[in-house]
């Protein structure tokens, strides 16, 4: 075990890729020489040569189409998108091609690919580097949606992604690049050094995408949570002592049914916490799926607190972000119903 | 009225509309046989005039001349004539099984047959090609068998792509014949991706991308150009310019451009522009730049100068956007004819030899299509399973979808 930031874990799984399979190719904007904004791709190209990892034009259909047509091939590329607001030039490529070269050639063609993308607020990113757009994703047929919350599963996620047959949209919750986020930005920063889960192991391992993770058991409710949320959630817990199951999604799509059934038919209660706006988020999904199989053990109506529905502003972060006083007090309504 | 000295809005507009009479006489062709036959490795800054003319090299008389000349053996020639009858007569017969209601869509390539048929011969087994759903010619170049393109085309219980696919959507990777979809552009950017995962692999393999000229206005287009220009893939960037959109004539994508090979000059590329209805100097100026692109020498942008003598689709009415005579008019003529006459001239065929070929393609295209009616068409006979819709989507079915399976099996 070593102590690794999500960035270094990241670059971690991109190392024990590249080395272990000539497929993999990384490239994006600045990820090449420079080693990427976030220093995720740092020292790789040194390492792997230019051809496994360069620097890519500023054109995100141009990334992930030559991509795709690399997947094709046979290689495993693994790009980047600086900023996952800055994914929708892209966004034909990744809806009507990736997620259905399988499908609509009938196996005949593949797109094995991973696209990362540093995504969610809370760094004062403003309206255009702080989005969530993960529920333009989850709605895609054909595609996988992944986001972690540690750098443990940061690294085992992405390897399992680079190792998947189909495209996977990797999102990174940059506020947890460098140490775990409670939402108490009053509260000095702080490191993944010394976090339990900043234990990371070397070499290669995988976390299985599709499997959600405990983080904290309970019995007063549920909450379906990931990326910064999950740490949200947990100060929230605690702050306001409420016996809660916090239940990391980490990955949306495919979605872990079975985990969240259970635990809400344990608990009868449900709180959905995401940093994307409310109205059509994967919030929404998410309690349709609990009412629609979980309904005869509710005690209480589901409740999501999300971004507010307006733009991410500057100067608001804080009223916008949903924090953990905004969770704990929808956890305290749920279960005092 | 407008003041001369303000902006105004150019809407520019077809030089012929219904009504009026088609004549192209002051029209600029060049000559057959006038344009060069630059090095492999010319420098792309020196194909300035290579990019506003075209390259031809059937005269009027059916004669072959000029440097891009005589790199066919007579055995290619009269398979690609044949080839492009082919294609041309599975066209007739799939509009008309368009409106017998036996599918639901179909495209043609009326005119432009040579372009793809004629490329395909400079290719080699291990190429990929990422075709519009004008290019069913790359498959006819390879004898693709017409019953599958037409299980395809009837969505039939033996489609190869299992009825998801809108007809003429193909896919044939044995064929380098990459999966189209119904977006433009997107695969011409996509090319260029294959094209530099073999360069990374260190194979020779090359990549063909495909365009038609309003879809060059797409902005895939242009990271499509600049992906190529930077890298320098080994990548055949096609424009099939065949002055036609849809409704929309190719002065909206071009504006005052003057060609969409010159679009190759900005980005450093080599540009070609070739008569599209010209087998021979199709096929040579694809040779050209697949060599290029074999032998590390980089990316080649060609416009194939054709017309779309045929509706846009099944779906579509040319007369009301264009003059009926418009294809008659048209300058560079009809590409069978130019090919059948060559041949004629040099003594490899003959009209009855013509006649005698047009009806067994026909015998073979019919029996074809009756050996795929067999399998099933849109509307009657056997289809394809409706609960493989769940299949194939994924690797491996997730739970959320074997769920929906489930439920919805109960409806079958």
């Amino acid at each position: 075990m070593t102590e690794m930031s999500m960035v270094e874990a990241i670059r971690d799984a991109l190392d024990v890729m590249m080395t272990r399979d000539s497929r993999v190719i990384v490239y994006g904007e600045d990820v090449g020489y420079f080693g990427g904004v976030f220093r995720c791709t740092q020292g790789l190209q040194q390492k792997h040569g230019r051809t496994r990892c360069f620097d890519a034009p500023i054109s995100e259909s141009g990334i992930v189409g030559t991509a795709i047509g690399m997947a094709a091939y046979g290689l495993r590329p693994c790009v980047e998108i600086q900023f996952a607001d800055y994914m929708y030039p892209a966004y034909d490529q990744i809806t009507q091609e990736a997620s259905r070269i399988r499908y609509r050639s009938n196996g005949d063609f593949t797109c094995p690919l991973v696209i990362r993308m540093p995504t969610g607020g809370g760094i004062f990113g403003g309206e255009t580097h702080s989005q969530s757009p993960e529920a333009l994703f989850t709605h895609v047929s054909g595609l996988k949606t992944v986001l972690p919350s540690t750098p443990y599963d940061a690294k085992g996620m992405l390897i399992a992604a680079l190792e998947d047959p189909d495209p996977v949209i990797f999102l990174e919750p940059k506020r947890l690049y460098h140490g775990p986020f409670d939402g108490h930005h009053e509260r000095e920063v702080v490191s993944w050094k010394g976090h339990p889960l900043g234990e990371v192991p070397q070499g290669h391992y995988t976390v299985p995408l599709g499997k959600a993770a405990v983080r904290r058991e309970g019995e007063a409710l549920t909450v379906l949570c990931y990326g910064t949320m999950v740490h949200v959630a947990l100060a929230a817990a605690e702050e306001q002592q409420v016996d809660a199951e916090i239940i990391d999604l980490r990955s949306l799509l495919p979605l872990d049914l079975e985990t969240i059934e259970a635990s809400v038919r344990k608990t009868g209660r449900c709180v959905i916490a995401h940093e994307a706006t409310l109205t059509s988020g994967f919030g929404a999904e998410l309690a349709a799926r609990v009412q629609d199989t979980c309904f005869w053990h509710l005690e209480a109506p589901i409740r999501r607190v999300a971004g507010w529905d307006v733009p991410y502003p500057h100067a608001q972060e804080w009223f916008y972000f949903p924090g953990p006083k905004r969770i704990g007090r929808a956890m305290r309504e749920t279960v005092e119903v | 009225m407008q003041d001369a000295t303000r902006p105004r809005l150019t809407i520019p507009e077809p030089a012929f509309r219904p009504g009026d009479t088609p004549d192209y006489s002051d029209v600029k062709i060049p000559k057959a046989g006038d344009v060069t036959l630059p090095p492999l490795d010319v420098e792309p800054r020196l194909l300035r005039n290579h990019a506003f003319s075209i390259i031809r090299i059937l005269r009027r008389d059916g004669e072959a001349v000029g440097p891009w000349a005589k790199l066919l053996t007579d055995e290619d020639l009269v398979a690609g004539l044949k080839q492009m009858m082919t294609l041309r007569k599975l066209d007739a017969r799939m509009i008309a099984a368009q409106r017998q209601g036996k599918t639901s869509f179909y495209v043609p390539q009326l005119g432009e047959e040579a372009v793809t048929i004629a490329f395909q011969r400079a290719l080699s087994d291990g190429d990929m090609n990422f075709p519009t759903y004008r290019n069913a010619g790359l498959l006819v170049a390879q004898d693709y068998p017409l019953e599958t393109m037409m299980n395809q085309i009837f969505s039939n219980e033996k489609d190869p792509l299992a009825g998801r696919q809108m007809p003429v959507l193909y896919s044939a990777k044995d064929y380098g014949f990459f999966t189209v979809s119904g977006n433009l552009g997107t695969q011409f950017v996509q090319a260029v991706g294959w094209a530099m995962a073999a360069a990374i692999d260190g194979s020779d393999a090359v990549a063909a991308g495909w365009i038609g000229d309003g879809s060059t206005a797409e902005s895939d287009f242009h990271s499509a150009m600049v992906f190529a220009s930077t890298y320098k893939p080994p990548v055949i960037l096609n424009i099939v310019n065949n002055q036609w959109a849809i409704s929309t004539f190719q002065g909206i994508a071009k504006g005052d451009s003057g060609t969409f090979a010159a679009r190759a000059l900005g980005f450093g590329m080599a540009a070609l522009r070739v008569d599209g209805n010209d087998f021979l100097a199709v096929h040579a100026v694809a040779k050209w730049a697949v060599r290029r692109a074999r032998e590390g020498l980089g990316p080649t942008v060609i416009e194939h100068v054709t017309y779309r003598a045929g509706g846009h689709s099944t779906s579509d009415n040319p007369e009301a956007y264009r003059p009926k005579a418009e294809s008659d008019a048209w300058p560079l003529g009809d590409p069978i004819e130019r090919l059948k006459l060559h041949l004629i001239g040099r003594g490899l065929w003959s009209e009855e030899r013509h006649a005698q070929a047009e009806a067994e393609i026909h015998d073979t295209v019919v029996a074809a299509q009756k050996a795929a009616e067999k399998n099933g068409t849109l509307h009657s006979g056997p289809s394809p399973r409706r609960r493989g819709i769940f299949d194939g989507l994924y690797a491996e079915i997730p739970l959320h979808l074997d769920r929906q399976r489930k439920a919805a099996e109960k409806w079958l």
